[in-house]
């Protein structure tokens, strides 16, 4: 048994990794590592910290210098948000919380080794490995997409950062009286209401800025996948005359330079700015690890109880990334919650203790429908017969959009963003 | 501070406290239940500054326990947490309020 070399040498590293610097010593090994920083992955390298009395090392793996949310980022493509509004540091994760930060990202995983991959060529062996990828957006399965998102001519938009800011440009220059076409994927995909709030937005701006432009979505589901009612209700009356919805739109090709849409059965669409979020599954390095082994290797199977893959032992895969039970969003919220499920299966296991009999997830997802007024979607998941199911009777939505959950939206970021990285 | 923790890291995990252990893991599985409320209500129920959730931390047990009961009957109004309420047994609702109350605000 290695055991004592092993708290050895993460007592060392710890010594090291409180006081340094991120990125400055990259550990050759740790007794938790975390891949990804976002709501899944930078909760659970906080939450294995303090669950564990801060006595398992962690290290976290993250190429971006900052976090940036997701939640909140069509209100910068509205205007009512700038991008520095929703991004965060990662310093509190190191300064607060003692967890290593290593800004690189991670490129394969050896699971049978049990060492992980860096971009920039080291190596880091782990006793538990938490894999948090987020998506992989499929640009190759809609013909002409990736050559024409590569250009910056078609955008998607789905992971805030940059493009956010790249395709609020694209609107702000687009003339009045253009058409703002937006493209949705079949479910399951990131953020089920995201696409719907995405529009209120989008209309949002051109009702102040630009009366005769309109906002055209185009959706491969047969029917709005969440909130339906209640954005219906604001597109035929807030957004009247603004807002066209057009559903069983699956996309199939897209012509940059034309700005047409092409779509399986339906006809083509030309509009001045096309948005296209494409199909996904797992993040890539769930797939290349063999992790992602589920819906024709689209998402990662876990079991409920602790999110440790199917695939791989000691390997726990959370977030976006998972094949989800019934009714389980792909959310920020459930990532974070995901997180704290997994990063207690970890302590318990490298204690010896049995995991949690019966973990509970929450969800609550805010939609701004417009700078101010939000509506929300809320669930409770309990494990229950190896799966997770909502508690019947629990949940629900909005009875219609109204300032008061504008404010309470604003502050689920504010203590979401400090529950996962402060 | 930095080689407090040690010991009793090694000790923990040595495995040298069985009776200490299971305590611990039962606490461990109310802490990670308790912390799904933390996305909206702060890490163990301290809330951010100017926030207008009220901090969980350290609030009565008593009158912690009674709200979310009042919530679940829906004789206390809400925007989301009558929905939220009704996701747990009185029982649930009993333990998460008294893990509340028992930390320091």
């Amino acid at each position: 048994m290695q055991r004592r070399s092993l708290l050895q040498s993460a007592g060392a590293l710890s010594l090291l990794g409180l006081g340094a610097c991120a990125t400055t010593t990259v550990p050759s090994r740790a007794q938790v590592v975390v891949i990804g920083g976002g709501y899944g992955g930078a909760t659970a390298a906080k939450y294995v910290r303090m669950l564990s009395g801060y006595k398992i090392e962690v290290v976290l793996i993250e190429p971006n210098a900052s976090f940036i949310s997701c939640p909140l980022s069509n209100l910068v493509l509205g205007g009512s948000k700038q991008i520095g509004d929703i991004t965060s540091p990662y310093a509190g994760l190191r300064s607060r919380h003692g967890v290593t930060l290593v800004e690189d990202m991670a490129t394969s995983i050896d699971t049978a080794k049990k060492t992980v991959t860096l971009a920039r060529g080291a190596t880091i062996g782990y006793d538990k490995l938490i894999v948090s990828p987020g998506i992989d957006l499929r640009l190759d399965q809609v013909e002409g997409l990736a050559a024409a998102h590569a250009s910056g001519q078609i955008l998607h938009a789905w992971k805030a950062g940059a493009e956010t800011v790249a395709l609020r440009r694209q609107l702000e220059a687009m003339p009045d009286g253009g058409t703002y076409a937006l493209s949705i994927p079949e479910a399951p995909y990131r953020c089920p209401p995201g696409p719907y709030e995405r529009a209120c937005q989008v209309a949002w701006y051109f009702k102040q800025a630009k009366p005769r432009s309109k906002v055209l979505i185009l959706d491969a589901n047969p029917d709005v996948t969440s909130k339906g009612a209640l954005f219906k209700k604001v597109w035929a009356e807030q957004y009247r005359g603004i807002v066209e919805y057009r559903a069983q739109h699956k996309l199939t090709g897209v012509d940059a330079r034309t700005g047409t849409l092409k779509f399986e059965v339906q006809d083509d669409v030309k509009a001045a700015v096309l948005n296209v979020i494409p199909p996904q599954r797992a993040g890539m390095i769930a797939v290349q690890a063999g992790l992602s082994n589920l819906a024709n290797n689209r998402w990662a199977g876990v079991n409920y109880q602790t999110f440790e893959s199917t695939a791989a032992k000691d390997v726990f895969v959370i977030g976006d990334a998972i094949q989800v039970a019934p009714a389980m969003p792909k959310s920020g919220h459930m990532a974070n919650g995901h997180g704290k499920v997994a990063a207690a299966a970890v302590v318990a296991q490298l204690a010896g203790w049995q995991p949690n009999p019966r973990p509970m997830l929450s969800n609550t997802c805010y939609s701004f429908v417009d700078d101010r007024n939000v509506v929300h979607v809320a669930s409770i998941h309990e494990y229950v017969d190896n799966t997770f199911k909502t508690v019947a009777g629990s949940g629900g939505l909005s009875p219609a959009p109204n300032e008061q959950e504008g404010s309470y939206a604003l502050s689920w970021a504010r203590n979401i963003w400090a529950d996962t990285l402060a | 501070m930095k080689y407090g923790w040690m010991a009793p890291a090694l000790l923990a995990l040595a495995g040298m406290a069985p009776v200490a252990q299971a305590q611990d893991a039962q606490a461990l599985y109310l802490r990670t239940n308790a912390a799904s409320c933390t996305a909206c209500h702060g890490t163990d129920g301290n809330v951010a500054a100017g926030s207008p959730l009220p901090a969980l931390a350290g609030m009565s047990r008593e009158y912690l326990s009674t709200q979310l009961k009042a919530f679940k009957a829906g004789t206390r109004t809400a925007t989301v947490m009558h929905q939220i309420a009704k996701g747990y047994t009185d029982a649930q609702l009993d333990q998460l309020a008294g893990y509340f109350a028992g930390v320091k605000k």
